[in-house]
């Protein structure tokens, strides 16, 4: 009777690790139209419908956690989530951490917002967020870099005249600029940036990494991605082809 | 929350603020003052708790007792506060979720550290991966709890290390003159008069307590400045209902307020216990109350 109920106990632990499946997704929060908050209080945006489907199609529990963009790699590779969605361009420096699916965002076009047009770029004062490839690129074009936590402070940062112009996906910028009532303007050209936008996710977990690759192209064959892309970031956005291949509209 | 706030582009000043006020995401910025207070309201006698410990363990006549309670002292007060922060709370997780590694997966082979990464069984993680989120945000706060009391505990050590030390030794003389012995003394005669010496030094901690709770969201618990950091954010039409510019000024003048008020009412509080502390000590706060009392 005893061994009964302790095999009974046993193999409802099993189960439980067998049912264990929840991949909980980390992402910040605080950068539409990636992710954000809703008014409800809940994570929303273009990467929390995309995670969704993809949980769906690879047949996943998924959870979503909120974690602040400096500390989402190293809570990522100590184990608090198993992935991160959080508009994260796909990098060389990076991928020497952590790895990454294929993209479900085309390589993005970085922009400079300022609040002239004279400001000066390249020799002036830029503001950017911390460890972000829109930093590492200030860096390098010879302006002086300030960084911040949020994407929020890289624009009060440009409005208080602290930077004479922010650096940042041009997609983040659009609805602010368009919103902005002629206070901040697009500068210069659009920068191409990164390798495009994928999940972060740890190295040794080359098995998750499978399933959302292939629910990425899944996704990117029967053009639910797109529709999403379109939705999300508007009709002149760079959307794939059904081989997933990039298309510029 | 109210039924006009279903369209909220044409409501009035008020209605509207009244709409705004009362979303969901508002009700997340409230339910974390909640968060603070029940961290300060937990943390405040654990942390008390350790310093109570590591004074006796200080003060103790086993030197190497007493080299621990020193150590821990010198240690964490040495160490500034965000560095532990950031470094003690995920070593803690992990020591944590490697010993129930070591005791639920015996049989696991692969190695814990592979490169960057930390990799425990299922079974082993804390709290388990299929918890629902409630269960990780409670660990989480668990956590923070835990380490603001060890920080906080080295301090109070400190300061009722000192208390000990200041009351009288002719009290301590006259007690075993009596017959106690070193238990009896300490318990009896020391401890209920340290405390008007230590709380001084352990009302500016209890200050020092509340203004560094923004430091919980570097441990992952969303606290009131990170609710107003991101509510008072530029919010554009495209995304909410509630579009609004750069508020973060309103939310912060907001939780000056609430700092000040904290402040205000604990000044009030501790000025109550001193008072009730300071009755027949042999000190001059004492000495008053006995005219008062007598006049």
């Amino acid at each position: 009777m005893k061994n009964l109920i302790l095999s009974t106990a046993a193999l409802a632990l099993t189960a439980g690790i067998a049912m264990a499946d929840t991949v909980r997704m980390g992402t910040e929060g605080a950068y539409p139209p990636y992710n954000f908050i809703n008014d409800a209080g809940e994570i929303d945006g273009f990467e929390r419908e995309v995670g969704d489907e993809l949980c769906k199609r690879a047949n996943l529990e998924c959870e979503w956690v909120k974690n602040d963009w400096d500390s989402i790699i190293p809570n990522l590779v100590s184990g608090n989530y198993d992935t991160i969605i959080a508009g994260m361009s796909i990098t060389a420096e990076r991928d020497e951490v952590i790895d990454f699916t294929q993209d479900y965002y085309p390589p993005t076009a970085s922009a400079y917002v300022a609040t002239s047009d004279s400001a000066d770029v390249t020799g002036g004062v830029v503001a950017a967020q911390t460890s972000t490839i829109q930093a590492g690129h200030v860096a390098e074009s010879g302006a002086t870099l300030v960084e911040f936590a949020t994407p929020e402070e890289t624009i009060a940062a440009v409005r208080n005249g602290e930077a004479d112009a922010v650096l940042a996906d041009r997609d983040y910028l659009v609805p602010l600029v368009e919103e902005s009532g002629g206070e901040l303007v697009f500068v210069g050209d659009p920068v191409p940036l990164g390798g495009g936008v994928g999940m972060g996710l740890r190295e040794s977990d080359g098995e998750l990494r499978g399933k959302f690759d292939e629910a990425i192209t899944s996704m990117k064959a029967d053009g639910t991605l797109n529709e999403m892309l379109i939705k999300w970031f508007g009709e002149g956005t760079a959307t794939y082809g059904t081989d997933g291949s990039v298309v510029t509209n | 929350m109210f039924s006009y706030c279903a369209d909220p582009d044409t409501l009035g000043t008020f209605r509207w603020f009244s709409c705004y006020l009362t979303n969901g995401v508002h009700w997340s910025f409230y339910l974390s003052f909640i968060k603070v207070l029940a961290l300060l309201a937990v943390t405040a006698p654990v942390a008390l708790g350790f310093g109570f410990a590591g004074a006796m363990a200080a003060r103790s006549h086993f030197p190497p007792l007493s080299w621990l309670g020193k150590g821990y002292i010198a240690i964490v007060r040495g160490v500034p506060d965000i560095a532990f922060f950031l470094f003690f709370v995920i070593a803690l997780d992990q020591a944590f979720e490697w010993t129930r590694h070591k005791i639920l997966c015996p049989d696991w082979t692969d190695p814990i550290r592979q490169g960057n990464d930390f990799i425990v069984c299922q079974a082993a993680k804390l709290p388990l991966g299929t918890a629902p989120e409630w269960v990780h945000e409670t660990y989480g706060f668990f956590l923070a709890v835990i380490t603001f009391s060890i920080v906080f505990g080295a301090f109070a050590a400190n300061v009722l290390f000192g208390g000990m030390r200041a009351v009288p030794h002719a009290q301590l003389e006259t007690a075993e003159a009596y017959g106690m012995n070193r238990r009896q003394t300490f318990w009896k005669i020391l401890v209920p008069q340290m405390w008007v010496y230590a709380l001084p030094g352990l009302s500016n901690l209890w200050m020092v307590l509340i203004k560094a709770t923004p430091l919980l969201f570097l441990l992952g618990v969303e606290d009131i400045v990170y609710w107003a950091r991101e509510l008072g954010g530029t919010k554009t039409s495209k995304f909410t209902q509630y579009p609004h510019g750069d508020w973060r000024m309103w939310y912060f003048l907001f939780l000056l307020i609430f700092y000040l008020g904290m402040t205000r009412f604990s000044e009030i509080g501790l000025e109550k216990l001193m008072r009730r502390l300071s009755h027949g000590q042999a000190t001059s706060g004492g000495e008053l109350l006995r005219k008062e009392t007598t006049a």
